[in-house]
C-alpha cells in the first residue's frame, strides 16, 4: 500500500509538469506580444519593457517557463488586467467558493445518487427503479445551465423559497444558514449529471453484486439476507462507486462553472467567465491552474482512498 | 494450373449472387433485432429528424431567424403566427430553433468524426505497440484528462477567442482522450486474445495484426462509445455558447438561445430560455439512445437475452 | 426411503424472446450417502436442476413451475425464503465451478468461515475458529492459520477449492451438491480435489450430487449417474451398467467423444467420435424426443413424443428414454 501510495504521488509530478506547461503556453498561442496581453493594451511601453526584461522574453523558451514556474510557486501569479491586483488575492477567495459550491454538488450527488441507487437496486424492475432509471437517463444529457435555470424560475422566480443570486444576503452575511440557503438550488444543478450517473452505477454494481457467485454461495449456506446485503453487497459496491466519485469530480467542478455564472455565485467559475471577456490573461491562467490543481489532487486522495479498500493492493 | 483451382473457387463463391444476398440478410436480421430496441428506434428517429430539419431549415422556418420585430417582444407559446412565440427581440422562437439545430449538430458531430479516425491510430499506437511512443501518448492523455473537460475548452476559447471553430477544436480535444483511451482499453483487451496469437503464428507481421485482426474489432467499440459521445459534445457545445464563446450574435444556436433568454426570465418570459435547452435534452439524449442500442446489437452476449 | 428424490421438475426463464424451458421434467433420486452424477452438455440444465433443489433459481425471471423436490420425505418446492434457509447450509450445500468468484473478494478467508459457522445457531468466536480449523484439516490444508487469513485471491486454485469445500461441510450437510467442481482446475489437483470428495462421502456419509460433463469423473467417483440433454434426462442408472453399456444414442456420442472411454481393440479406436449439430433451442423445443435432430436412429415415431422410460438391462437398474435402444447396443 505505502509503495503504491508513493509511486501514485509521484506519478502527479509530470501531471501538474504538464499542466503548468499548458497554462504557460496560453500567452504564447496568443498572437502578439506576451507582455502587452499580460498587462492589457493600456500599459505603458516602459511597463511593457520591463516585464519583457523580467519574463525573459529574449531567452529560449524553456527557460521563460522556468522562470514563470518559479514565480507561480513563490506565490508570484501575477497582476490583473482589469482590476490592477494581484491575482492570488482575487482569486484564492473565489477558489474557496467554487470548492464549497462543488462540496455541495458532490454531497447532493452522492447522497442523491446513492439513495436513489440503491433503492432501485434492491428492488429492480420496481415500479421505483423504473421511474427513476427513465429520468436518470435523460439526467446524465442534462445541460447543467439549462437545469439551473428551470431551477431558478421555478424555486426561486415562481415559488420565492430559495434565493436566486449571490451566496448570502447583504443583511446576514456570511452566516452559515444563509450560505446553505444560497447552496440548494445551484448544487443540485451542478450535481444533476452526476447525481444519474452515481444512481445508474449505484444500481447495476448492486445488482451486479447479487447476481455474483459469492452471494449465491453464502445463499446457498443459508446465510441471512440482511449479511448478504448490508455485509458482502454493500462492501463489493463501494469500490466502483469511490471509483466513479473520483472520475465525477471534473464533470462537478465544470457543472460549477456554468452554474455559478446562472446564479452569479462569486466562484472562480464568475472570475474565468468575465476574465475571458475581460481578455485578463493572467486571471485565466491562475483560474485554470487552480481548478486543474484541485482537480488532480482530488483525484490523488480518490485513488488513495479506493486503493485502501482493495485487499489486492492493501498487502 | 490445377493448384490454383481452390482459389479460383472461392473466388467464384464471393462473387456468387447468393453470398452478396447472405449479406444483406445479415443487415436484415442485424436490423430486425436492432428495431426491437424501442428507445434504440426512438433515439434514431429523433436524430433523422433533428438532422432533416436542420437540413430544410430555409425551406421550412417560417420566419427569418435573425429579423427583429420591434412591435412583438417576448410574446408566449401558443401565439397565433409564432407558435413557441418570440424572443426579447421580436424574433420567432420557432425559426430560430429550426436554425440553430444546424450549429447545434454540427459543432457535435464534426469534431467527433474528426477525431475518429485519429483516436484510432493514437490508440492502437498506445495499446498495440506500447513502448516509449505508447508511453508518450498516454500521458499527454493524462494531462489533458487532469482538466475537467469544461475547462479545456475555456482554455481553448481563451486561446482562438470567440467562435464556431472554437467551439468544434474545443470538442476535438475535449473528447479526443476519452475516444483514445476506449481504443486504448479495447486494444489492450483484444491484443491478448488467441486469435492474435494464431495470426502471429500464421506469420502475419505487427501492421497487418494491428489493422487486419485488432481494427475491426476495436472499431464497433469506437463507434458505439462516440455515438453516445455525440450527445456530450452537443451538450459541451451549447454550454461553451451559452458562455459566450460560440456563435456571435445574431447567428442563432441552441445554447446562445439559452442565454439570452435567461436575461428576460425574471420578465416572465421562462420559455425564451427553456425550451431551446429541452430540445438540446431530447436530441442530446437521442444519441446517448442509439448508442445503447448499437452497444447491445454488436455485443452478441447482450444480444441473445 | 431416498435422502432426495426430484420428481418431474420443471424450471423456466421468463425472457424476452420467451419462456426458456431450462428444466424439463427431470425425476432421479438420491439415497443416503450415496455419489451420484447429473452429466450433460452446458445448457443441459444440469446446473439449474442443482439450483432448483437449493432454492436458488435465479430471480427475477427463473421459476420452478412444476414437480416435487422430496428431501427426507419433505416437499421443498414453494417454500419461503425463510424455511428453505433451514436447508440450505444445514441440510444441503452447494461447492462451484470457480471457487475464486464464489468467494466474496474483500474478506478474509477467515471472516467468511466464521460467519457461515455462526449464522448455524450460537458459536463463540473461539470456537467457531477451533471449528474452521478442524474443517481445514479435514480437506487437507496444513497450515489453516495462515490460509484462514489470507484473501481469496491469494491462494492458488486447488487451496481455494478445498476452502470452498470446507466451507459447505461447515453445516454438517446430508447432501453436498458439488456444481463441476475440478473444471476450473489443474489435471492434478482435479485428482486431488475428486479423491477429497470421496473421502468425505466415506467418512462423514454426506450423500453427493455432483454436475459434470466429464464421464472422467464419474468413473473415478459416482455410484449412478444421469445423462441429461435438453432439460431432460435421456438415460439413468448405476454407473457400471452405463460406463459399460450406454443405450441411449447420445450417451454414446458424448462417451464417444472421450478417449479414455473407447473400448480397447475397436475398430474406431483412434478416432473420436463427434455428435454433430447443435442442440435445440430450448424456447421452441420440439414435441418428440429432443435429440430427434441429431440422432442418427431417429424414426417418425421419435418425431411424435418424447419417449417414457424402460428398463435397459434385466435387473432394473438403468433407464433409458429411447425408442430405439435396443438398435444402439
Amino acid at each position: 500500500m505505502l509503495s503504491y501510495a508513493i509511486k501514485r504521488i509521484l506519478a502527479i509530478i509530470p501531471i501538474l509538469m504538464g499542466v503548468s506547461f499548458l497554462v504557460f503556453s496560453i500567452v504564447y498561442l496568443i498572437p502578439g506580444d506576451p507582455a502587452v496581453k499580460i498587462l492589457g493594451q493600456a500599459a505603458t511601453d516602459e511597463a511593457v519593457a520591463e516585464l519583457r526584461k523580467d519574463l525573459g522574453l529574449d531567452k529560449p523558451f524553456f527557460i521563460q517557463y522556468g522562470i514563470w514556474l518559479a514565480n507561480m510557486l513563490k506565490g508570484d501569479l501575477g497582476t490583473s488586467i482589469t482590476m490592477r491586483v494581484s491575482v492570488d488575492s482575487v482569486l484564492i477567495p473565489k477558489l474557496i467558493n467554487t470548492l464549497i459550491l462543488t462540496g455541495g454538488s458532490l454531497a447532493v450527488c452522492l447522497i442523491g445518487g446513492l439513495l436513489i441507487g440503491l433503492l432501485a437496486g434492491l428492488k429492480p424492475y420496481s415500479w421505483f427503479d423504473r421511474i427513476s432509471m427513465f429520468f436518470a437517463q435523460f439526467g446524465a444529457n442534462v445541460p447543467v445551465f439549462w437545469l439551473a435555470i428551470v431551477l431558478m424560475w421555478i424555486f426561486s422566480i415562481k415559488l420565492g423559497w430559495l434565493p436566486a443570486f449571490g451566496m448570502y444576503d447583504m443583511r446576514t452575511e456570511g452566516s452559515t444558514w444563509s450560505i446553505l440557503q444560497h447552496l440548494i438550488l445551484p448544487s443540485i444543478a451542478a450535481a444533476s449529471v452526476s447525481l444519474a450517473v452515481m444512481a445508474r452505477l449505484t444500481r447495476s454494481s448492486l445488482i451486479d453484486a447479487f447476481n455474483s457467485d459469492y452471494v449465491k454461495t453464502f445463499r446457498a449456506y443459508g446465510i441471512s439476507e440482511k449479511n448478504i446485503v448490508f455485509k458482502h453487497a454493500f462492501r463489493n459496491i463501494l469500490s466502483p462507486i469511490l471509483n466513479m466519485t473520483g472520475l465525477q469530480v471534473g464533470s462537478l467542478m465544470g457543472g460549477a462553472l456554468f452554474v455559478e455564472v446562472v446564479f452569479s455565485w462569486p466562484g472562480l467559475g464568475s472570475q474565468l467567465y468575465s476574465s475571458i471577456t475581460g481578455q485578463d490573461l493572467p486571471m485565466v491562467q491562475a483560474g485554470v491552474l487552480f481548478i486543474a490543481i484541485s482537480f488532480v489532487l482530488v483525484n490523488l486522495i480518490n485513488d488513495l482512498l479506493v486503493a485502501s479498500l482493495n485487499p489486492r493492493l492493501r498487502h | 494450373m490445377e493448384k490454383f483451382e481452390p482459389v479460383l473457387e472461392t473466388k467464384q463463391v464471393l462473387q456468387h449472387p447468393l453470398v452478396f444476398d447472405r449479406k444483406e440478410n445479415k443487415l436484415k436480421k442485424l436490423w430486425n433485432v436492432f428495431k426491437k430496441d424501442k428507445l434504440a428506434v426512438m433515439g434514431l428517429f429523433i436524430i433523422l429528424v433533428a438532422a432533416a430539419v436542420s437540413l430544410l431549415a430555409p425551406i421550412i422556418a417560417p420566419y427569418d431567424p435573425n429579423i427583429s420585430n420591434g412591435s412583438k417582444r417576448l410574446l408566449g407559446i401558443g401565439t397565433a403566427g409564432h407558435i413557441l412565440g418570440v424572443d426579447e427581440q421580436g424574433r420567432d422562437i420557432l425559426s430560430r430553433l429550426i436554425w440553430g439545430g444546424r450549429t447545434s449538430l454540427l459543432t457535435a458531430v464534426v469534431p467527433i468524426t474528426c477525431m475518429f479516425s485519429l483516436s484510432l491510430i493514437l490508440g492502437l499506437l498506445a495499446g498495440y505497440w506500447g513502448g516509449k511512443t505508447g508511453e508518450v501518448i498516454m500521458r499527454l492523455l493524462d494531462v489533458l484528462f487532469s482538466f475537467p473537460t469544461v475547462l479545456l475548452a475555456i482554455v481553448v476559447s481563451a486561446i482562438m477567442g470567440a467562435g464556431v471553430l472554437t467551439i468544434m477544436v474545443s470538442c476535438c480535444l475535449t473528447m479526443l482522450p476519452y475516444m483514445t483511451r476506449v481504443v486504448y482499453t479495447s486494444t489492450v483487451t483484444e491484443k491478448t486474445k488467441e486469435y492474435i496469437e494464431a495470426a502471429k503464428i500464421l506469420g502475419a507481421n505487427k501492421l497487418q495484426i494491428a489493422f487486419k485482426e485488432i481494427l475491426p474489432n476495436v472499431v464497433s467499440d469506437l463507434i458505439v462509445y462516440s455515438t453516445s459521445l455525440i450527445g456530450v459534445a452537443m451538450v459541451l457545445g451549447a454550454g461553451l455558447s451559452f458562455l459566450g464563446l460560440g456563435v456571435q450574435p445574431p447567428t442563432a444556436d441552441w445554447g446562445k438561445m439559452t442565454s439570452d433568454g435567461m436575461k428576460v426570465l425574471t420578465l416572465g418570459a421562462p420559455h425564451v430560455a427553456t425550451i431551446p435547452g429541452l430540445i438540446i435534452l431530447i436530441v442530446a439524449t437521442a444519441f446517448n439512445w442509439l448508442g445503447d442500442g448499437l452497444r447491445d446489437l454488436f455485443d452478441p452476449h447482450k444480444r441473445t437475452q | 426411503m431416498a435422502l432426495l428424490e426430484v420428481s418431474n421438475l420443471k424450471t423456466c426463464f421468463h425472457t424476452s424472446r420467451g419462456k426458456v424451458k431450462a428444466v424439463n421434467g427431470v425425476s432421479f433420486s438420491i439415497d443416503k450417502g450415496e455419489i451420484m452424477a447429473l452429466v450433460g452438455e452446458s445448457g443441459s440444465g444440469k446446473s439449474i436442476t442443482g439450483l432448483s433443489i437449493l432454492g436458488l433459481v435465479p430471480q427475477p425471471n427463473g421459476k420452478i413451475e412444476d414437480g416435487k423436490i422430496l428431501f427426507k420425505g419433505e416437499n421443498l418446492v414453494g417454500k419461503g425464503s425463510k424455511e428453505y434457509r433451514q436447508i440450505q447450509g444445514g441440510e444441503i450445500a452447494m461447492i462451484f465451478q470457480n471457487p475464486l468468484t464464489a468467494m466474496d473478494p474483500s474478506y478474509t478467508i477467515g471472516n467468511q468461515m466464521f460467519e457461515i459457522i455462526r449464522s448455524r445457531g450460537k458459536v463463540g468466536k473461539k470456537e467457531a475458529r477451533d471449528q474452521a480449523v478442524k474443517l481445514l484439516h479435514l480437506v487437507g490444508i496444513h497450515e489453516p492459520e495462515r490460509v484462514l487469513s489470507s484473501y481469496p485471491h491469494a491462494l492458488s486454485g486447488g487451496m481455494r477449492q478445498r476452502v470452498m469445500i470446507a466451507m459447505a461441510l461447515s453445516c454438517k450437510p446430508k447432501l453436498l451438491i458439488a456444481d463441476e467442481p475440478t473444471t476450473a482446475l489443474d489435471a492434478t489437483i482435479q485428482k486431488q480435489i475428486l479423491d477429497l470428495l470421496k473421502k468425505i462421502n466415506k467418512e462423514t456419509g454426506t450423500a453427493i450430487l455432483i454436475i459434470t460433463h466429464d464421464f472422467g469423473v464419474v468413473a473415478n467417483l459416482c455410484d449412478s449417474v444421469a445423462v441429461m440433454y435438453a432439460g431432460r434426462i435421456v438415460e439413468y442408472g448405476e454407473t457400471n451398467d452405463i460406463l459399460s453399456k450406454p443405450v441411449h444414442p447420445y450417451t454414446k456420442g458424448l462417451m464417444g467423444a472421450m478417449p479414455e472411454f473407447q473400448e480397447p481393440g475397436s475398430k474406431g479406436m483412434n478416432r473420436l467420435i463427434q455428435i454433430d449439430g447443435t442442440p435445440p433451442d430450448l424456447i421452441e423445443l420440439p414435441e418428440g424426443c429432443s435429440f430427434f435432430e441429431r440422432c442418427n436412429f431417429a424414426t417418425n415415431l421419435c418425431k411424435k413424443a418424447f419417449p417414457d422410460a424402460t428398463y435397459a438391462n434385466d435387473s432394473g437398474t438403468q433407464f433409458v428414454y429411447c425408442y430405439h435402444s435396443k438398435e444402439v447396443v
